[in-house]
């Protein structure tokens, strides 16, 4: 079985929204819930259920630091989409339908959500694209009948929900599913000598412009700090007189 | 004539009151809107959404939709917005509509815009605001081309006023035998609660990593949730350790609740969770840390032991 694990390189989330953010330059990390997704595929190759993990990110040259990274937790080869623009969802799902009918994986996991822009949408896109099945916000995988299924156990408003997809499908990842281990120095190492291939949108055969444009970003208005209170008695008395919530 | 066709969720039984807060933007964005129903044996779901003044509620009934399963909804969903030239299709922001949406859109052929909290008209169309980042910016985001899908915060946009004169309600047909048939339902965890839902309660009360176990957290959260009539959340560390199912918990990749009252036990104040909790209007935080990040945004601070607060103030409120 071949594994597809899409992944994109987001400001390190813990660093960009630290006290200090401003002063230090924020570093770029893989999306934790990609890093998930790349976790789950090697467990599942661990168990000897894949043969092959095919890592795909799009971005500039920057981003082959976080090709190295998912090289290094045990990616077997990584194709990185050459591309200067921001994207949208839609067109990453749509370079992305292009990468699957070159790579014909059985499977393709992916994170949930990108912890930057929050949209939650491009799995479920690429799904619709390639009319295959799917199962988002996973929280556990298993292939079942010689692999031509998984049953997936999702995480959704109503609690969980255990579904069964034909393969090939896309899977997304939530938080639980597994922890991502640490990089090794000779997981490091070994990922030196694999190989990166760097492909266009054009020698990919597709050509995308994204449909939505952000215009502006502002921050929220901040709620400020309002009263210590000392005692129950206290909290209770403000509860009561001042909010007049309970 | 140009409409918007808002998707409302339900649970077999009854519609979700939050998937109706939808309604609100659709009014905002102007011209006709219709509701879409899908699933099976609707009757009783349809006929409560008459009166929110849409041209029409639009049912797709059938066994094959008994489920809500993504390949098949977003078929159907497609396929009514198709034929009614729906410009805009809209749902709240859950997990149904993030998991079916963004494929309707794909087969759409047309972009998608997660989380809305606001909308404006600029340049002549319409742009939409969103949170990114957990909530901490606020992108506004220009949308091209004729069609859009949308979630909406619910929390962000009123609860409809039901008052319009009835609209009918029009079953929409398909061919159910053609389909997609890749994804199968096989069971859903049932957890009966007497306790309000999540994201419609007025009181919310919440517990971090600081509970220790199940029963703990049950024992004060719990116990202060019930003395006040509300509805139990938890952090992502709170979910982690087992102290609380998955459903409870709120944040970025949680629920977005926006109470009257939010008291947060043992919670320090990741970002991530105050992402879920910010639009409350009260809020409470009981902590041991007086440095924890919370208390920078809480209405009313109180620092402390949580095992000797709580049951102090489960005590005084039941007293009252």
């Amino acid at each position: 079985m071949k594994i597809l694990v899409p992944f994109k390189s987001v400001l390190d989330p813990n660093e960009a929204t630290a006290a200090g953010a401003a002063v230090s330059t924020p570093k770029s990390v893989i999306n934790p819930f990609d890093e998930i997704a790349i976790e789950e595929a090697l467990r599942v190759r661990e168990r000897g259920e894949a043969t092959e993990i095919v890592g795909v990110t799009i971005g500039p040259p920057a981003v082959d630091e976080q090709i190295r990274v998912a090289l290094a937790m045990g990616v077997d080869r990584a194709i990185r989409i050459d591309e200067f623009r921001a994207l949208d969802p839609y067109a990453v799902a749509r370079i992305l339908r292009a990468v699957v009918e070159k790579e014909a994986p059985h499977v393709v996991i992916m994170g949930k959500q990108a912890v930057d822009d929050d949209s939650n949408q491009v799995g479920q896109m690429l799904a619709g694209l390639l009319g295959w099945p799917q199962a988002t916000f996973v929280s556990k995988i298993e292939f079942l009948g010689n692999k031509t299924r998984a049953r997936c156990t999702r995480e959704t408003d109503a609690g969980l929900e255990i579904v069964e997809v034909d393969l090939p499908a896309i899977l997304t990842t939530d938080l639980r599913l597994n922890e991502p281990r640490y990089v090794s120095l000779p997981g490091l190492m070994r990922a030196r000598r694999k190989p990166i291939e760097v492909l266009t949108c054009d020698q990919l055969g597709t050509s995308v412009r994204p449909l939505t444009t952000v215009l502006s970003v502002a921050r929220p208005p901040r709620r400020s700090a309002g009263t210590r209170v000392e005692s129950v008695e206290e909290l209770i008395t403000k509860l009561k007189q001042e909010a007049k919530v309970i | 004539m140009a409409e918007s066709l808002i998707l409302i969720e339900h649970d077999c039984q009854q519609v979700k009151r939050p998937s109706l807060h939808a309604i609100t933007l659709a009014r905002q964005l102007g011209g006709e809107y219709a509701l879409l129903l899908l699933g099976h044996g609707l009757d009783g779901i349809a006929a409560s959404l008459v009166s929110y003044g849409a041209s029409a509620v639009v049912v797709a009934d059938d066994p094959a939709l008994a489920e809500p399963l993504a390949d098949r909804y977003a078929t159907v969903i497609a396929e009514a917005a198709r034929k009614r030239g729906a410009k805009t299709i809209l749902g709240t922001s859950s997990t149904f509509s993030k998991d079916i949406l963004p494929r309707a859109a794909a087969l759409l052929d047309a972009p998608m815009v997660t989380d809305v909290v606001a909308i404006e008209e600029m340049e002549g169309s319409i742009s939409y605001r969103r949170p990114i980042n957990a909530g901490s910016m606020l992108a506004m985001v220009k949308v091209e081309g004729e069609r859009r899908l949308l979630t909406v915060r619910a929390t962000a946009f009123e609860l409809p006023a039901a008052d319009a004169a009835p609209c009918p309600i029009k079953r929409f047909d398909f061919d159910a035998a053609s389909l997609p048939n890749g994804i199968q339902f096989i069971s859903r965890e049932e957890r009966k609660s007497d306790r309000p839902d999540l994201t419609e309660a007025r009181v919310v009360v919440s517990g971090g990593r600081p509970l220790k176990d199940k029963e703990t957290f049950e024992r004060l959260v719990g116990g202060l949730a019930d003395a006040l009539g509300g509805a139990i959340g938890a952090t992502r560390a709170a979910v982690d350790a087992g102290m609380a199912p998955n459903d409870y918990q709120i944040g970025q990749t949680g629920k977005v609740v926006a109470p009257e009252l939010y008291i947060a036990l043992g919670i320090s104040g990741a970002i991530q969770h105050l992402a879920g909790i910010k639009d409350s209007r009260i809020i409470v935080a009981i902590n041991k840390d007086p440095e924890a990040p919370i208390f920078k945004m809480a209405t009313y601070a109180l620092v402390g032991d949580l095992y000797q607060i709580v049951p102090q103030l489960i005590e005084s409120i039941r007293r009252a």
